[in-house]
């Protein structure tokens, strides 16, 4: 943090005039790790990934002319009897956003010092997201071997939502499964110390990939499971 | 500032945030259960989901709490992705129309269930 002799720092100044001052000083625009901000940017390119995944799925859905397979009846289980329209896709939502709250008090603890508070959430972040991605292997299996879905066509109607199906979820469980790595990784080396003295950016940078990857499935589960 | 102390925000704020989430997960997950069609269902869908992505980005992610500088650089290259969804869609529904009208295709057609075992 650069300040002036004055004491007022450029940084402190809000709003459109705190843009003006970033860009315009003669500093680095961005008062954050270079990591942070290069995982913002990275994060930003993913977005537009998704994004354009997303997109295609739209537009392939909309001018599909055989009616589109109701998501609700091919993604329901029989549990106990009960017949739950959605019930897996509604567990692993859940499962996702409680790896999230996890994170976030990961994120939060290691900026405490709580070096053992932080190294039990990351892991216990990283065993949702396997488990994450234990329920994805499950319903791909179910949905190839039982409803006979192939990127090529189904017996319920469009062609085309097998194949937006695996390129979305596909892309979508790689990130979760990179990321139950790169949280092992980060859990291992808090756990080390070797963040002792450069300090913990570190699992804040990780935890904004995770949050990321929580955030895609939001609009995955609205567009493609509940739409 | 608050960026290079390293984000530290009460605990509180991310216990409430993270129940939001889940109490609004439960509502989408309502919408389909029980079955709301239309543009009831795809209102609901839309609102759920941007206040749940909304508080991610916002709580969890910290935006709220970093430079409008960060916040443009995320949110200004974003608008390209808005113009390139509704020019699909319009692309989409005309490809659409050329169907029903060139492959005499039913507009009206239902999904089968999906194969019983």
């Amino acid at each position: 943090m650069s300040t002036d002799p004055a004491g007022t720092s450029s940084f402190e100044e809000p709003g459109l005039g705190g843009v003006v001052a970033d860009w315009a000083s003669d500093k680095q625009a961005f008062d954050m790790p270079w990591g942070k901000l290069m995982m913002w940017i990275f994060l930003l390119s993913d977005t537009f990934i998704f994004s354009i995944f997303l997109t295609g799925y739209m537009t392939v859905r909309i001018s599909a002319t055989d009616p589109w397979p109701n998501p609700s009846e091919v993604f329901a289980l029989t549990i106990f009897g009960n017949h739950m329209p959605l019930i897996l896709i509604a567990i692993m939502t859940f499962v996702l956003i409680t790896s999230s709250g996890t994170m976030a008090l990961a994120v939060n603890y290691a900026y405490r010092g709580d070096k053992r508070k932080t190294v039990m959430l990351i892991t216990a972040t990283a065993l949702l997201g396997a488990s994450f991605v234990g329920m994805q292997a499950f319903e791909w299996t179910k949905l190839i071997v039982d409803e006979g879905v192939r990127p090529w066509g189904n017996p319920m109607g469009a062609a085309q939502f097998g194949s937006t199906f695996f390129m979305i979820t596909g892309f979508h469980g790689l990130h979760v499964s990179a990321g139950v790595i790169y949280l092992a990784i980060v859990a291992r080396k808090v756990a080390r110390g070797d963040y002792d003295q450069k300090g913990y950016d570190i699992v804040e940078i990780a935890g904004l990939y995770w949050h990321f990857v929580d955030l895609v499935w939001v609009f995955i589960f609205a567009f493609y499971y509940l739409w | 500032m608050s960026d290079t102390a390293g984000q530290q925000h009460p605990l509180g704020i991310y216990l409430k945030i993270w129940l939001l989430l889940f109490v609004l997960s439960t509502l989408s997950y309502l919408v389909d259960y029980f079955q709301f069609q239309g543009y009831l269902r795809w209102s609901l869908i839309l609102i759920f989901m941007f206040l749940k992505a909304g508080f991610i980005i916002a709580i969890f992610m910290h935006l709220q709490w970093e430079r409008l500088s960060l916040k443009y650089v995320l949110f200004l290259p974003t608008l390209a992705i808005v113009v390139l969804i509704i020019l699909m869609a319009i692309e989409g529904d005309y490809t659409e129309l050329t169907r029903f009208f060139y492959f005499d295709r039913d507009p009206n057609a239902l999904p089968l269930p999906p194969p019983a075992h």
